[in-house]
């Protein structure tokens, strides 16, 4: 095997990941590793109805078991004004239920145990005498005069309804629709599904009762918000909150939530003076914590004949399940939905979102997506896929003839976005020629004449992340900024710290190699923490691909930073003027005299050891960044499948997947992101559904049920990419962690509908199983 | 209650008392503090518990302490036990194989297994023996690539030995 250079990790090295090595000896610390001395242990006695008045609840069998300490029950919460808090929408949502429960799996008491498994034993034993009432599954039962009233402890709500929410222009809209030849019609349903990291949620809650504070291990994406809102709920004083976020086994939107356990663990912790722990198991996962979607979107276009169009309407109703508990910024009543003019030049868009109540859990979670643009970017894609279908289009034709082109970045959408930079024409031109477009349509022909059934799918997708610019953008009122801090110590080395949280996208390398881009410290020389709210700046978190376009923004800003005064450091070591220093790559050198240098390690030396007359000692720094815009990534997907007429059985055979994310810090990292965005993708085209029978029971409710995508039926995938960077990043990258998943769904069920869409078959709501595409195949008198 | 069962962790004998009903992951995790060892699903779906029980892999969430008594268990722990990375680990770093890292000791140890039973397996063989392990970050692609390139490694090891732990070293 040749010797490889080590490479320093400059932007555009694929290094590997320094968070390998422990992971790879079962050295990892995630949440459940945590044991402290005299932990206890919770487990949570739930709902077994949708919706259910309570009698009573007894808590006398389970009290009496041995090794129980403690039942908590929504009374005694409410006895410290703790039975509710606010959810992530402006909402409430009930911690332990007291009046009625209103989904299967909703909190009802905790047992604190000496022993998880006498936990468990107990929390069983806790009696609950219930009136079951009639449970609403869908939001167009939810919205009936004459539908049962779920939120019927607020005052003033008189129906499940909870908000209207619209974007656009209307009177524009209707114009452009009255001027078109055509109007393409879709009504879809995303399906409601789950995150499903593969590490549950929980909580390891300390309070120490002599000096009242509260350090909770917790699985959050967020932890610096999370501690803003637990010193809100709870009451306790934020600087007594130190939440630290261990190692996470994946987040994916889940952990972005407060959720009633943790607050129960936390409240068990003050009031026993013990530490507490309560780690979910996967069917808690599924049936209580933040699922996403369910969204039931109606779309029509206003084309001209030559296929170019010209108006965009969409109404959609959300299912929010029994609290309103979106985690999206807060003047954003459906999240960033409204993004769902996607790639194209559409003059005239209008949104109306309505939301309402069910007997389901409440979540609406951004499940790798920014805030509902999956949403967005499925209706388009599919949208767009309906028009070339019944307008005898070619799918990719149909695109390019509708793309913004790339001068027009940048690019102010119908419904207000103004879109940072792109080239998606060169982007879905790569995708074609890789895929050899032209020949499987051949192909497909040639076997559409024999009966077999072979589609193509096209997908071109613009995602909105990184939120945000602070004035629009906040989360229960905290501006959506980022930040970094940044400390050279005296030996050269450095400790960066980040109000972000890595959940396995490898934080601690990628944004190690931002700083050694900027000041030419080797990667391996920067230790990268997160987590820990005692000792990282005050950040938003991760989620909606925010990392590297704020937190890496923010980063390469504080090294920025850092460079201007070791410039004047070096300065003075190389006795020269500050104006006369250049830098290069780790290098200070008097301009024209590159001999003459000193490196960064120099320069850090001296910072601490031989400064110029009244410099603060020191090279440290803390950025806070405040984006001026969002980041649009863009792409093309491209998928080729092959149908089964006697089983309906879809077989997907290739998939290539061209992604534009601006600049590529770790291209290995960003492919590696890229491949598991895909794969989620597929799962929830084909395989993921949490679904409700009519009495509201969760029929996805562990592994058998929900089921996930293994290495076997998992695509291949072949990636390509195109670099348009974005012009106000300072190092413009714009985020990828979810633009496969984003925009990778339609691709999938584009696929289908172009192998059948011959046959009359219109749409097939996802997941996309065997038994709903030999359905349609019979009813259109198509299948064997 | 208790009931006491002798099991070889890793090339260590461990007797303990132990209720009939804990199951080896609590065991290992809780008893032996061996962490590395997940629960994903309680199931037997995910795989993040999968352990070595005598050479095989298997779901140590569904299978109990007690009826592991007098067998030979591994965890992810005794893979780099003498301070080398074992060629699968060395690999699924080198191949990015991993991101959030929760599947990952499960997925190694079945990859483990697949290698002494198949030490040449093709992509399909590899995705066919991995399909009980989930994962939900790295879309499969470079765990096969991991597994395929640790076969490859462990091949030119067995050929020749020491250059092939120079390597794994580096």
């Amino acid at each position: 095997m040749a010797v490889e250079t080590p490479l320093k990790g400059n932007i555009g090295d694929s290094i590997k990941r320094k968070e390998d090595d422990r992971f790879i000896r079962g050295r990892g610390n995630y949440l459940d590793d945590i044991v402290l001395p005299g932990m206890l242990y919770m487990a949570i006695h739930r709902s077994p109805f949708a919706h259910a008045r309570i009698k009573s609840i007894n808590t006398d069998a389970a009290q009496a078991v041995p090794g129980v300490v403690a039942v908590v029950t929504g009374a005694l919460l409410a006895q410290h004004k703790l039975a509710w808090m606010p959810t992530l929408s402006g909402d409430t949502q009930a911690v332990l239920a007291t009046d009625k429960v209103r989904f299967q799996g909703q909190e009802v008491a905790c047992v604190i145990a000496t022993d998880p498994y006498v936990a468990r034993d107990a929390a069983m034993l806790v009696e609950v005498d219930y009136d079951v009432l009639p449970a609403v599954v869908t939001p167009q039962q939810a919205l009936q005069p004459d539908a049962p009233l779920i939120r019927d402890e607020k005052e003033g709500q008189t129906s499940n309804h909870i908000y209207h929410w619209e974007a656009g222009d209307k009177a524009k809209t209707d114009e452009a629709f009255a001027k078109a030849d055509r109007v393409v019609k879709l009504d879809t349903f995303y399906p409601r599904c789950h995150p499903s990291p593969l590490e549950t949620c929980g909580i390891v809650a300390d309070v120490n009762s002599a000096t009242g504070h509260a350090t909770l291990y917790m699985t959050s994406q967020a932890p610096h918000a999370h501690r803003t809102l637990f010193a809100i709920v709870a009451g306790l004083p934020e600087q007594n909150i130190r939440i630290i976020s261990p190692d996470i086994g994946g987040g994916f939107g889940n952990k972005v939530p407060i959720y009633p356990g943790y607050v129960v663990a936390t409240a068990a912790s003050l009031l026993i003076g013990k530490p507490v722990k309560w780690v979910e198991d996967r069917s808690e996962n599924l049936i209580s914590t933040g699922f996403a979607r369910d969204f039931h979107m109606s779309g029509e276009m206003a084309l001209r004949n030559d296929g170019r169009m010209l108006g965009l309407r969409v109404k959609l109703l959300s299912d929010n399940g029994a609290f309103y508990a979106d985690a999206q910024p807060t003047k954003f009543k459906a999240g960033l939905f409204h993004i769902v003019t996607g790639s194209y030049d559409v003059a005239a868009a209008h949104v109306e979102a309505d939301g309402a109540y069910t007997n389901k859990a409440p979540g609406g979670v951004a499940y790798r997506c920014s805030f509902r643009v999956t949403e967005a970017s499925y209706l388009i894609e599919r949208l767009v896929e309906s028009a070339a279908l019944e307008m005898n289009l070619d799918p990719a034709d149909i695109r390019l003839k509708n793309f913004i082109q790339p001068e027009q970045f940048p690019y102010m959408s119908a419904t207000g976005f103004e879109y940072d930079s792109g080239n998606y024409p060169k982007a879905m031109q790569l995708a074609l020629d890789k895929l050899g477009y032209k020949e499987l349509r051949k192909e497909q022909a040639e076997k559409r004449k024999k009966g077999e059934l072979m589609g193509i799918g096209v997908a071109s997708f613009t995602e909105v992340v990184g939120a945000g610019p602070g004035k629009h953008y906040d989360i229960a009122g905290l501006r959506m900024f980022d930040s970094a801090e940044l400390r050279v110590h005296p030996t050269g080395k450095a400790i960066l710290k980040l109000g972000v949280k890595s959940q396995g996208q490898g934080h601690e390398t990628t944004f190690a190699q931002i700083v050694t881009e900027e000041l030419g410290i080797p990667a391996a020389d920067i230790e990268v923490q997160e987590g820990d709210t005692d000792n990282t700046p005050y950040g938003l978190g991760t989620y909606a691909s925010r990392s590297t376009p704020v937190g890496g923004a923010a980063t390469a800003m504080v090294s920025r930073k850092l460079r201007d005064k070791a410039k004047k450091i070096a300065a003075h070591l190389l006795e020269a003027s500050e104006a006369d220093i250049e830098f290069d790559h780790g290098k200070f050198f008097v301009r024209g005299s590159p001999s003459k240098s000193k490196t960064i390690q120099d320069v850090a030396f001296a910072a601490y050891t031989n400064l110029p007359d009244g410099m603060e000692a020191g090279l440290e720094g803390v950025t806070y960044y405040d984006p001026p815009n969002m980041t649009f990534p863009f792409g093309t997907y491209l998928v080729v499948v092959d149908i089964d007429r006697g089983t309906g059985q879809v077989k997907v055979r290739r998939m290539v997947a061209v992604d534009d994310c601006g600049v590529r810090i770790n291209p290995m990292i960003v492919e590696g992101q890229l491949h598991g965005g895909l794969t989620e993708g597929f799962g929830i085209a084909f395989m993921q559904l949490i679904t409700f029978d009519e009495e509201g029971n969760c029929l996805g409710s562990n592994f058998t049920d929900y089921l996930l995508p293994t290495a076997w039926e998992t695509p291949k995938f072949e990636m390509g990419e195109t670099v348009t960077p974005s012009p106000h990043h300072p190092i413009g990258a714009k985020g990828v962690g979810e633009s496969a998943t984003v925009g990778s769904p339609a691709a999938f069920v584009n696929a289908v509908i172009d192998a059948v869409g011959h046959l009359g078959i219109k749409n097939i709501d996802m997941p996309v199983t065997s038994d709903k595409v030999w359905t349609a195949l019979k009813e259109a008198g198509g299948a064997e | 209650m208790g009931q006491s069962i002798t099991v070889t962790v890793n090339g260590e004998k461990k007797t303990a008392e132990v209720e009939p009903r804990l199951l080896l992951v609590h065991f290992l995790r809780e008893k032996l503090r061996l962490t590395g060892t997940h629960i994903g699903c309680d199931t037997t779906h995910c795989g993040a518990c999968t352990v070595l029980v005598d050479g095989t892999p298997v779901k140590s969430c569904t299978m109990l302490a007690v009826q592991a008594d007098g067998q030979q268990v591994t965890t992810v722990e005794a893979l780099a036990a003498s301070g080398t990375l074992h060629p699968v680990q060395a690999a699924f770093k080198q191949e990015h194989g991993l991101q959030c890292g929760f599947c990952t000791p499960g997925m190694m140890l079945t990859g483990v297994a697949l290698l002494q039973e198949k030490p040449d397996p093709t992509d399909d063989e590899i995705r066919w023996a991995l399909s009980g392990n989930i994962c939900r970050c790295t879309g499969y692609m470079n765990i096969v690539k991991a597994v395929k390139s640790a076969a490859a490694q462990m091949k030119a090891s067995a050929a020749v030995p020491e250059a092939a732990t120079a390597s794994a070293r580096s």
